[in-house]
């Protein structure tokens, strides 16, 4: 699996694509409580829910963050997904990673998806030394691995180039020192379907093109790449494959250049 | 794309997934399967609920001394009430009622805090549910881990407390282990029920506090049921001694307090104590998997 490359596209033995992840008719909705009906008040409220309307009134809101989407990614693949704020990009990957239970529809994947993301877990009041291992934790890796990694982790954050800063609490790092060593601890592990949300903005320039640098690699090693960017150049180096998303809705499916042009002219530049 | 003819052409997406043995993303695995994920995670579940201990105070300027500090407050105040107040020893001889009163106060807090953390344990951590894999019987499991920590620090307060009363080391506080390890499997059932209750209706955290101070006052934290209701029907004193909470609580006094002889027990108060935590940590534990795969919906 870790051998193949991205330009060649794996194939079966009858000739077919293998597919790695299936997307059928996906739909996911958001309840937000305490989101309907104008008034926040608490009589307001109480009104809402005396009046036993439908959830809708009774102060829940839904979101229909992803209707419909349908689309199967093969072995190989490097997929960018593209569509103005709030098109459903996030969410629909989340919905591939397993995360978030669809409300109608499936999803099937080989193995199991990965979101590059660890700063859920993460925790400002630790040291930095005891993030990367409670972070690697998190992400599955055992004790062992993350003894092994984590040199190669702290010096790819750069966090101690200016000082012995890993072990100072998270909250006392700089928004780009904290964002790059949750980068640094995210990319540590590899992943057989692996889903990179907006990742590669993080950092001063040295960082970024280490960091792109450390993507190809992960990218390398994985079957199949989502990747979710507003940078039109990034989706270009990176991706052949290119998913348009608008109002939830698959707008456009299929290569890069074809998507992009689409795009950049519905979105006037 | 420009692909060539394929053989799958025409097949169904379920077909298709099928065909490559593609499986359902986010599907719940079986009851042993899980059992066995959750065990592969047991590094996380303990490296989480220490951060959780530590972070707690990593703010203060005492830091971890907090630990320790907070129970002796604690006790401290309801001393001050209970004790010298209102005097709810009712004729317990002092060297008796305090370290009574402040072992309960301990044990049945054991038990608040892990249902209070155990409700917020999916609602308050969807951000890290929606971004990682991993058993989500991880999250309350790991919250009563962190409480049974808490309670470490507590309990050394409370050997100290015992001590100066007049009930020193012996071989009955020996006893103290299984009755904790009853109860930390009776409040990790309970709190992965609270879980699965507080993911959907988060405003359990809201009506939790009122429950579980009426399940304190209930259980004779403060008082000897016994003696309480002395003048009442006696099926009522036999319930509220039966309910877990009064039971774990008697055990750890009976097996740390001189005065406290086993006449204040109920009978076979040990089964009790087991079926309690075995009925309570498998129903929990299978009530909470069976939700598995619709944690961290909005």
């Amino acid at each position: 699996m870790a051998d193949e490359t991205n330009d060649v596209t794996a194939t079966a033995a009858d000739g077919a694509r293998i597919p790695t992840v299936i997307a059928d008719d996906v739909h996911i909705v958001y309840r937000v409580n305490g989101g309907g009906g104008g008034k926040g008040s608490a009589t307001a409220a109480l009104s809402r829910i005396l009046r036993r309307d439908k959830a809708e009134s009774r102060g829940v809101r839904t979101v229909h963050a992803v209707r419909g989407v349908s689309f199967t990614a093969y072995r190989g693949e490097a997929i960018g997904l593209i569509g103005t704020n709030g098109s459903g990009k996030s969410t629909l990957l989340r919905a591939i990673a397993g995360l978030l239970p669809t409300e109608k529809g499936k999803v099937y994947t080989d193995g199991q998806p990965s979101l590059l993301g660890v700063n859920a877990a993460l925790m400002g009041d630790l040291t930095g030394e005891r993030n990367v291992i409670l972070g690697g934790l998190a992400m599955g890796m055992s004790r062992e691995e993350i003894r092994e990694r984590y040199q190669d982790i702290v010096d790819f954050s750069g966090i101690n180039e200016k000082g012995d800063f890993i072990t100072l609490p998270m909250r006392t790092y700089s928004s780009g020192m904290g964002a790059r060593l949750r980068f640094a601890i995210a990319a540590a592990k590899n992943h057989d379907v692996l889903m990179i949300d907006e990742a590669l903005a993080t950092g001063d320039r040295k960082f970024q093109i280490r960091s792109e640098q450390r993507i190809r690699e992960l990218r390398k090693e994985a079957g199949t790449v989502f990747l979710v960017s507003h940078s039109n150049k990034s989706i270009r180096d990176t991706c052949d494959r290119v998913l348009w998303l608008e109002k939830g809705e698959l707008l456009m499916d299929g290569p890069t250049a074809e998507v992009l042009r689409a795009y950049e002219k519905e979105t006037g530049r | 794309m420009s692909a060539p003819p394929s053989p799958d052409e025409g097949l169904s997406p379920a077909e298709l997934a099928a065909k490559y043995g593609l499986s359902v993303s986010g599907a719940r695995p079986g009851l042993a399967e899980y059992v066995r994920q959750l065990w592969g995670r047991r590094h996380f579940i303990l490296a989480f609920s220490q951060a959780k201990l530590t972070a707690q105070y990593s703010q203060a300027k005492l830091g971890q001394l907090w630990q320790v500090a907070t129970p002796l407050l604690n006790a401290a105040v309801y001393f001050l009430i209970f004790g010298l107040i209102l005097n709810a020893g009712r004729g317990m001889d002092k060297d008796v009622y305090i370290p009574f009163l402040v072992t309960g106060v301990f044990v049945f807090m054991f038990t608040q805090t892990s249902v209070m953390s155990g409700v917020r344990a999916i609602s308050g951590n969807l951000g890290l549910v929606r971004a990682l894999h991993f058993p989500r019987a991880s999250l309350p499991i790991s919250f009563a881990l962190q409480q049974l920590q808490q309670l470490m620090f507590s309990m050394i307060v409370l050997f100290v407390i015992a001590a100066a009363f007049g009930s020193y080391p012996s071989l009955s506080w020996l006893l103290i282990l299984p009755a904790l390890a009853l109860q930390f499997l009776f409040n990790v059932g309970l709190s992965l029920v609270m879980a699965r209750l507080g993911s959907k209706t988060p405003d359990l955290a809201q009506l939790m506090p009122f429950v579980m101070r009426t399940w304190m006052y209930g259980s004779g934290v403060m008082f000897s049921i016994p003696i309480m209701l002395q003048d009442k029907p006696a099926w009522i004193a036999e319930v509220l001694m039966y309910n877990p909470a009064a039971i774990y609580m008697d055990l750890i006094r009976f097996a740390l307090i001189d005065g406290y002889g086993s006449e204040n027990l109920p009978s076979h108060v040990w089964l009790a104590a087991l079926l309690w935590a075995v009925l309570v940590g498998v129903a929990g534990f299978v009530y909470f998997w069976k939700a598995e795969e619709r944690y961290g919906r909005g």
